[in-house]
């Protein structure tokens, strides 16, 4: 079965999706004072780094930036094949920090669900905010984002794809049906 | 009472036959061999594509009967016998009670004859209770039936004792049978030392044990005249000291159990108690010596070493697993193996599991004479069988061979004429 | 699926070959039977697991609900308790059982133990027991997941994954070093397990050790075999020394600890003959001024309580690795 791919964002509109969140992240949050940045492995890591790259062009000040893996709060293990676990390294405190979970796309929630757990178990932030930037729906959990890079209604069966280039900038989001 | 095995192969290696023959049996004896006898009024057994052999005889069994009928007894020890092909079994006296007085040969041999389907030739203990102090009444236990002394399953430790074994057996014209094995040098081995066993992490027993006991009783045999009979030789090392001590013209006779020409100690990878055995799965080394000393004659007989054990006592970890496994069932097929592989040819196949063991025994059997008693064995020697531990007749389900697919086995047992196995 | 996964992996900066694999064995019996590409992703997964054991809060919810019983027919406090840590980090209930005496003498067959054992419904069955073979015995017969934790002198496989995860994090990779092991070879699993470990990941092993601790036929193992400790060490990068005990089974293989330890100690400035960076290893418990000479256990080089800790992440692993993914019942 041939599969069919739409193109729904160019680098460009990556790039734009990306300032738009920065600059919501810091509006919302006035400013970066306690503000960190938690990417869940492996796209959202990479976006995250994007995004601390974002707000450092807008304010002038890099703000903290860690990564998460999920895989040990995932709730599926039996059924699971694969069960590469990634490394978590965020090599400062969480305590009353602002924790920007930063993931690719967003599904059923129930990532979001482990890594907010994660999160938990390596300290406790004043307040965690989920920045995303494909939501494509279909939710399983009571999880709202807080900032979308762009809301895309899809079919179950249809798969997102962000591409990331060699040096793990995003490149294209594209839509896959088979 | 007449019956005619009609149109078989006959292989009778003490006769040198191997043609077309009929045999007719009257009463229970062998009355004719010729091409074509007229059946007259006989019971005709069609024996066309099959070989007719002199009934086996297995000269190392272990019936257990008295003291472990939990294991085997001497009733389905010998129907065990019987659906193998094998018409005669010596039995070693390691039982509860140890047949070391009369009382036990005289059971052992009113019991098979009451309710085996074998003959069941006894051997006595060399020893009082097996414990190396004091020798059995061997003058009286020969009379009332037993062929040989052993202490098998045990060495005779006492250089000494071993000594005064063989020149009293002397006396009375029967042979030991040695279980050469140095116990200091097994020193709580499980299997045969080499890479096998340190890769598995089991302690070894190195082939030393077995040599250096061999070397002291050939040379006592020879030094005392007597016959010596080696049992389950499974070493390079032993087979060539026997070659040896019978060019010399030691009066030595020895076995090889198909085990031992078999598997190597690669068959304890899985860790499996059925591959437990004493002695031990040897190297491939050893293997090829062992069916080198079967080509060459300096081995006499095939021998199974039959040793029914109870599924609790081998299903435990290999390290405290007993030694042993059955083999009555599966002699047969396993030694016709060797003249596949052009190790042996039919005949000399058939002399180790008959008339050979029966000279060393000192038994009327194992031959086709004219007057002999009607001992034979039909044999498929093409039929592929799967061997089912389930399905053997042993008591006992031990067996090394479980799963394989073996070539040949007996279709008719006779025993004095009277058919005692059919399939 | 598939096609999300092979883009994923190009942007993976780690775990690259690890994520490209599937690895979730029912049993851990041994190393023999795991690939280099399988000791590796046990290795890496142990390195991920690292990190947990540095938080404040040292507890994963991973094996939520999963029950694993620790069947110990030895004393060992240093690799039960590891393996009990491990097992409370990844939030499983862990509960200890220590037998003694061969079970011929109770009465009661292994199996039966064993199956008692199962009825109470564990996950995960971490055993420790005199007999080689008996792990691999038990994973035959029940249908939980059994973990070798040293049976006889067969294996001990997380003690040579947690070695082999030590000297990775010390020398970068394992392929091409020279690792040499002195002392009781006959007797160790540990050594066995390391044998195979250590030459799947490319290094080269040499043994040492008194000629009564020598077991026949090592060297087809692939290892080199040497009676004296100088020439083993020599150049060598990892030296690992193993506990020594006068006896085995009753049998005498030294004439005397003092003797043992001047030809086999580790001591005075025999390591200037390994190679400057080497390091030095020991399973633990360690007898002071026997195997290892007082300024070498206080040594920079020796990197003992490294391999304690990453003791615990391997055991992790292990006992993560064996609870995923779907399994069929005897596999
Ligand atoms: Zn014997």
């Amino acid at each position: 079965m041939a599969a069919e791919e739409i193109e729904i964002l160019d680098s460009d509109g990556v790039n734009r999706a990306i300032t738009r969140i920065a600059h919501e992240i810091l509006e919302k949050n006035k400013g970066v004072e306690d503000l960190v940045l938690v990417g869940i492995r492996t796209g959202g890591a990479h976006l995250a780094a994007q995004l601390q790259q974002k707000i450092a062009e807008i304010e002038g000040q890099d703000v903290l930036f860690g990564t998460i893996d999920v895989t040990l709060y995932r709730d599926d293990l039996a059924s699971r094949n694969n069960l590469a676990v990634g490394l978590t390294d965020i090599p400062f405190p969480l305590g009353d920090r602002k924790v920007i979970l930063v993931d690719d796309v967003l599904f059923t929630g129930r990532t979001i669900r482990a890594a907010m757990e994660a999160v938990m178990d390596i300290g406790r932030p004043e307040l965690i905010q989920l920045a995303i930037l494909i939501d494509r729906g279909h939710r399983e959990l009571p999880i709202r984002p807080d900032y979308i890079g762009r809301n895309l209604p899809t079919a179950r069966n249809e798969q997102i794809e962000v591409d990331f280039d060699d040096r793990n900038t995003a490149q294209a989001v594209h839509l896959l049906r088979t | 009472m007449k019956t005619l095995i009609k149109s078989g192969r006959v292989v009778d290696p003490a006769n040198k036959i191997d043609e077309k023959l009929d045999i007719l049996v009257i009463d229970g004896k062998i009355a004719e061999l010729a091409a074509n006898i007229d059946p007259g009024d006989a019971d005709v057994i069609n024996a066309a594509g099959l070989i007719v052999t002199p009934g086996l005889v297995d000269m190392h069994t272990h019936l257990r009967d008295p003291g472990y009928e939990y294991k085997e007894d001497i009733i389905s020890g010998s129907c065990a016998a019987a659906a193998g092909g094998v018409t005669s079994v010596a039995c070693m006296p390691n039982t509860s009670p140890v047949n070391d007085n009369l009382a036990i040969t005289k059971y052992i041999i009113n019991k098979a004859q009451a309710q085996g389907s074998a003959n069941v030739f006894p051997i006595g203990s060399i020893t009082k209770a097996m414990k190396g102090g004091t020798l059995t009444e061997m003058g009286e236990l020969k009379e009332g039936g037993c062929v040989g002394f052993s202490d098998d399953g045990l060495p005779v430790v006492d250089g000494e004792m071993m000594r005064r074994g063989l020149e009293y057996a002397n006396t009375f014209g029967v042979p030991i049978f040695t279980h050469a094995e140095d116990l200091s040098l097994v020193a709580g081995g499980s299997m045969n030392e080499g890479p096998v066993a340190t890769e598995l992490g089991l302690k070894g027993i190195p082939w030393v044990a077995e040599d250096a006991v061999t070397a002291r009783d050939i040379m006592l045999a020879e030094l005392t005249g007597a016959h010596l009979h080696v049992c389950h030789v499974s070493t390079r090392g032993s087979i060539a000291q026997v070659r040896h001590a019978k060019a010399r013209g030691v009066r030595i006779t020895c076995e090889a159990t198909p085990h031992h020409f078999m598997l190597t100690d690669e068959a304890v990878r899985g860790y499996n108690a059925n591959f437990k055995m004493n002695p031990p799965l040897r190297s491939q080394d050893d293997v090829d010596a062992v069916r080198a000393g079967l080509a060459d004659g300096t081995i006499d007989a095939i021998a199974t070493d039959h040793a029914p054990h109870h599924i609790d006592e081998k299903n435990v970890e290999f390290a405290v697993a007993l030694n042993g496994v059955v083999g009555l069932e599966t002699l047969l097929p396993l030694t016709l193996k060797l003249v596949s592989e052009k190790v042996l040819d039919l005949s000399q196949a058939i002399a180790l599991v008959t008339c050979q063991p029966a000279d060393i025994l000192g038994i009327d059997r194992g031959t086709l004479t004219v007057g002999a008693v009607a001992d034979m064995t039909l044999i498929n020697p093409n039929k592929e069988w799967l061997v089912k531990a389930d399905e053997l007749h042993s008591k006992s389900k031990n067996t090394a061979f479980s799963g394989q697919t073996l070539r040949g086995y007996a279709v008719r047992t006779i025993l004095a004429g009277k058919t005692v196995f059919e399939r | 699926m598939t096609v999300i996964l092979l883009r994923l992996f190009i942007y993976l900066e780690l775990d690259v070959e690890a994520i490209s694999m599937s690895f979730n064995p029912k049993h851990i019996l041994g190393i023999e039977s795991l690939t280099a590409e399988e000791i590796n992703f046990i290795l890496d997964t142990a390195q991920s697991f690292k990190e947990i054991n540095t938080r404040q809060i040292k507890k994963v919810p991973t094996l939520r609900g999963k029950t694993i019983i620790n069947l110990f027919y030895e004393a060992s406090t240093r690799t039960r308790t590891s393996f009990e840590i491990a097992g409370k980090r990844l939030s499983a209930d862990t509960v200890n059982i220590s037998a003694s005496g061969s079970s011929v003498a109770k009465g009661e067959t292994l199996e039966d133990t064993a199956k008692n054992i199962q009825a109470m419904h564990p996950d995960i069955i971490v055993m420790r027991h005199n007999a080689s073979g008996s792990c691999q015995y038990l994973a035959d017969r029940l249908d939980c997941s059994v973990i070798n934790a040293g049976d006889g002198m067969h294996e001990h496989p997380s003690q040579a994954l947690l070695d082999a995860l030590t000297i990775r994090e010390h020398k970068g990779s394992i392929a091409g070093l020279t690792v040499a092991i002195v002392g009781d070879i006959t007797h160790s699993r540990v050594v066995r397990s390391n044998i195979y470990c250590l030459n799947k990941l490319g290094a080269r092993v040499r043994l040492a050790g008194p000629g009564t601790m020598l077991p026949p036929g090592i060297e087809k193992m692939g290892c080199e075999v040497f009676n004296n400790l100088e020439d083993a060490i020599r150049n060598a990068d990892v030296v690992m020394m193993l506990r020594i005990q006068r006896e085995r089974q009753g049998a005498p293989l030294i004439p005397s600890v003092r003797e043992y330890a001047r030809f086999f100690g580790l001591n005075g400035n025999k390591m200037e003959l390994a190679k400057k960076d080497a390091i030095v290893m020991h399973p633990g418990p360690i007898n002071r001024g026997v195997e290892l000479g007082t300024a070498i256990a206080d040594g920079s080089q020796n990197v003992i309580l490294d391999q304690v800790e990453n003791g615990v992440a391997v055991r992790m692993a292990l006992l993560y690795l064996v609870s995923g993914g779907e399994k069929l019942k005897g596999e």
